[in-house]
């Protein structure tokens, strides 16, 4: 009985089904894929229209895709690598395995100019500390914060994007004085999280006043869940970026298609999906196409981003002045 | 004395095949990391300092559980009363609960806005601060201490109830009782359950990161992570990972030499009448240590099912699929492991071998996941697709995981069986099969189903490798949890991991109930 639950389970995972046209390959971060993500949604979208069979293969996050694609190297199978970061692309450059996607996207609606020849954005948001909206005395920049007593959450920058970001952030909106901002944070954070899932659930257990998360996430509270009770803090240094982007693999054999995907993926199909299922900005969507709601998010003044050879460059760095005011 | 093992030789055959086939799955994955290595780097002075912080929380912890076990394990014993087999049942349910699920448990009691906290609040106390080294071992005693308790109850069932009949004859007072029966019990007890508790603790990475409050707490676990995915130095990654297994054979090897192997000679085969003493002190004493190690477990529990009754019936379809998915694989893996323990306590309970076997066994929780799985990704990925492979593989990797508890239980129990039946085995020349069947197992059916249940229920709750492997298609239980926490659907994510803890503790209740169908109480 077993023994046939599992050949049923491989048979059909092996896609034979669909055996008679092509097959491509997309690797893409966990939630991205999930039920609840963007995936099911952009599969069948893109299915409709390419006469083949979209197939996604998962990694934990941004890093981890890189990592594997990094392992797998040349002989991967990946058509399409989506879900990487612009603290991510230097690197992912560096190896040699992407080809220049030869898409003029004209229609990008981010904060910034774009211009990676190798990977192109299809969404973004700004980093932000959620709090309570009852929460008194919201800091208006990283001075106050670590002047406050308000208890924060983070995230690792060694195992987590969004903690990685906000290493940038401080580093880029305070430069040389980074670890003076980094020591006053110290009695503020309450502890730091592997990911992003288990800050996010400590605050919501009460754990803390605020966590790093993403200008966006009220909107989920409040779209999905009708409750306006979350709120993000605005900065007046500036918010810092992450902008999530997707290449094609120089070895794919499914190249044409990988870039009917990438064409697919900054169109309006795709980019109405994003705010609802990823809770991030489209990065080819005018603010109108918003969906109700997102016209109530704090929009920061300054768009913060390093490039991504800076942000390879100083990375090391701020890892360095991060351990060095948080170990003491 | 080697001789009287020799008719059940084909038994430990296959576990000598075993025990290279479980260091080769442990090491190999190891060796394949280091050679895919682009270039060759050292250590740093983090590291250093992440493998002080590693052996000492590991060391505390374990040292916490085990001395906290000890009179649990004795008050549940020696004491009779409704509700016993309930406590022994939920102690396993922390063991095998993932990791982020029991951090929000314990959270719910001694976190800042926790239970405890609340309570101090009432009489004008300030919350109490969980975060620091205290909180680390805090959790890992909240992890481990029922397997202590249960691993050490298993030592005391095991002394024959003739001896404390005979004791009770011959006007022994608790003392004597203690220092002929117990003590000698404990020592060939206490430092197998200890080392598994240290290594168990040595790879841990989220407890210690989150509830340690910060990059004080990294682990060697974490400097791996970081050396794998934010600088992708392979070579730092397999050097770390050396390092674990260097310290944990160390660890193994120091503990279990000295632990002397039982010699309670033969007994009857009865189960330990319960021996109440009578005195009130021990009384209060048994109480106390059953009634707060009931307490401190059972309230994070309490807290999950609070938290996630009200989400369960609402659990989105896919949520169920892969409970399916996590209960078969659960089940296979028991079984799996079963397989490969049995041998292995038959090929212990020939001297000689003994330690080195114990050793490797040990070994497969002291390697990093995140190394063994990724050496088994470079190993598969060349064949096959990696991702095809996904069930199998963690099927097999969570059968290697559980090990460890399984010789825990299993290889003194085999030992003592051969010890007081051995001899009348020999003498009805029951051999191969047959010795096993009539002499053998009857006499572990209780560890084999604690054991299985352990297995099973550890299979259930963990996220392993799969993580690495997985496609969207084939989620587990746990992982499906995670996506859950991951696309802000927090209550969905309480449901689930509540849908986990029944699931896990159901599987364990079954097997670990199996194993005592034909034992009296």
């Amino acid at each position: 009985m077993k023994h046939t639950i599992i050949a049923a389970g491989l048979i059909s995972l092996s896609g034979a089904a669909f055996a008679q046209q092509p097959v491509l390959t997309v690797y893409t971060y966990d939630s991205f894929a999930s039920d609840w993500g963007p995936g099911p949604q952009v599969e069948a979208a893109f299915e409709a229209e390419c006469a083949c069979d979209v197939q996604f293969v998962t990694a934990g996050d941004g890093a981890a895709l890189l990592a594997r694609i990094r392992l797998e190297g040349a002989g991967s199978d990946a058509d399409i690598v989506l879900g990487l970061d612009t603290n991510l692309t230097h690197a992912a450059t560096d190896t040699g395995l992407f080809a220049a996607h030869g898409i003029q996207a004209e229609g990008l609606t981010l904060p910034i100019e774009w211009s990676d020849p190798q990977f192109l954005p299809f969404d973004w948001g700004y980093f932000a500390f959620v709090h309570n909206a009852d929460l008194e005395n919201v800091p208006a920049n990283f001075t106050e914060l670590a002047q406050s007593d308000a208890r924060i959450v983070i995230q690792d920058p060694r195992s987590s994007t969004p903690g990685l970001g906000l290493l940038m952030w401080i580093d880029a909106a305070y430069g040389e004085d980074a670890a003076m901002i980094w020591d006053g944070l110290a009695d503020n954070i309450v502890t730091v999280t592997p990911g992003w899932s288990e800050a996010y659930g400590l605050f919501l257990e009460g754990e803390a006043d605020m966590v790093l998360s993403y200008t966006t996430s009220p909107a989920y509270h409040l779209i999905a869940e009708e409750d306006a009770s979350k709120a993000a803090a605005l900065f007046d240094e500036g918010h810092y970026m992450q902008v999530e982007v997707a290449g094609v693999l120089a070895n794919s054999d499914q190249r044409e298609l990988a870039t009917a995907f990438l064409e697919f993926m900054v169109g309006e199909t795709f980019q109405t999906i994003i705010p609802t299922t990823n809770w991030m900005y489209p990065a080819a969507l005018a603010a109108e196409a918003l969906p109700d709601g997102f016209e109530t998010l704090i929009q920061p003044q300054d768009a913060l981003l390093l490039s991504p050879e800076e942000a390879a460059m100083r990375r090391d760095a701020a890892l360095e002045t991060w351990q060095t005011a948080l170990s003491q | 004395m080697a001789n009287r093992a020799q008719p059940i030789s084909a038994l430990a055959g296959i576990g000598a095949a075993v025990a290279v086939l479980v260091l080769c799955a442990t090491l190999l994955p190891l060796g394949a990391v280091f050679l895919r290595a682009e270039e060759a780097s050292g250590l740093r002075a983090a590291d250093w300092a992440a493998i002080r912080f590693t052996l000492l929380q590991a060391a505390l912890s374990a040292f916490f559980s085990v001395l906290l076990a000890i009179p649990v394990a004795r008050a549940l014993a020696r004491r009779n009363f409704t509700g016993r087999r309930a406590v022994i049942t939920l102690m396993g349910a922390p063991f095998v609960l993932p990791v982020i699920v029991a951090v929000m448990g314990l959270l719910a009691v001694f976190g800042r806005n926790g239970f405890v906290s609340h309570a101090l609040g009432v009489f004008g106390l300030p919350p109490i601060e969980i975060y620091g080294l205290h909180g680390v071992v805090l959790a890992h005693v909240f992890f481990n201490l029922p397997l202590a308790t249960r691993l050490i109850l298993h030592g005391w069932l095991a002394i024959p109830s003739e001896r404390f009949r005979l004791a009770r004859s011959l006007g022994f007072s608790p003392s004597d009782i203690q220092r002929h029966f117990e003590r000698p019990m404990l020592r060939a007890t206490v430092p197998g359950v200890f080392l598994v508790i240290f290594l168990l603790c040595t790879t841990s990475f989220a407890v210690a990161l989150i509830l340690g409050g910060g990059p004080r707490a990294t682990t060697v676990e974490l400097a791996i992570y970081q050396a794998f995915r934010f600088e992708f130095d392979l070579s730092r990654a397999a050097y770390l990972a050396v390092i674990q297994v260097g310290i944990c054979a160390i660890a193994g090897i120091v503990l279990l030499w000295r632990a002397a192997p039982q010699t309670l000679g033969a007994g009857l085969d009865r189960v330990t009448e319960n021996q109440a003493p009578k005195s009130h002190v021990m009384l209060v004493q048994d109480v106390l240590a059953i009634g707060l190690a009931a307490a401190f477990l059972a309230l994070p529990m309490l807290a999950l099912v609070l938290g996630g009754i009200g989400d369960v019936l609402g659990l989105p379809e896919v949520v169920w699929r892969a409970a399916i998915r996590s209960i078969i694989m659960a089940v296979l893996s028991a079984i799996l492991a079963i397989g490969f323990a049995l041998p292995m306590a038959a090929l212990m309970a020939r001297r000689a071998w003994r330690l080195g076997v114990d050793v490797i066994g040990a070994l497969s929780i002291a390697v990093s996941p995140l190394v063994i799985g990724t050496g088994l990704f470079l190993i598969l990925h060349p064949i096959m697709n990696p991702t095809q492979l996904a069930l199998p593989v963690t099927v097999f990797v969570n059968a290697l995981m559980s090990l460890p508890f399984l010789l825990r239980a299993l290889a003194p129990a085999y030992l003592q069986a051969e010890r007081s039946q051995g001899r009348l085995a020999d003498a009805l020349g029951l051999r191969g099969w047959n010795r096993l069947r009539h002499a053998i197992l009857p006499r572990l059916m209780r560890p084999l189903g604690f054991g299985a249940g352990i297995a099973a229920a550890l299979s259930m709750g963990d996220l392993g490798v799969i993580a690495l492997f997985s496609s969207p298609s084939q989620s587990t239980l746990p992982l499906e949890m995670y996506r859950l926490m991951g696309s802000y659907r927090t209550n969905d994510a309480q449901g689930a991991a509540l849908v986990l803890l029944f699931l896990s503790l159901a599987l364990f209740w079954i097997f670990d109930r199996g194993g005592r169908v034909n034992a009296k109480a």
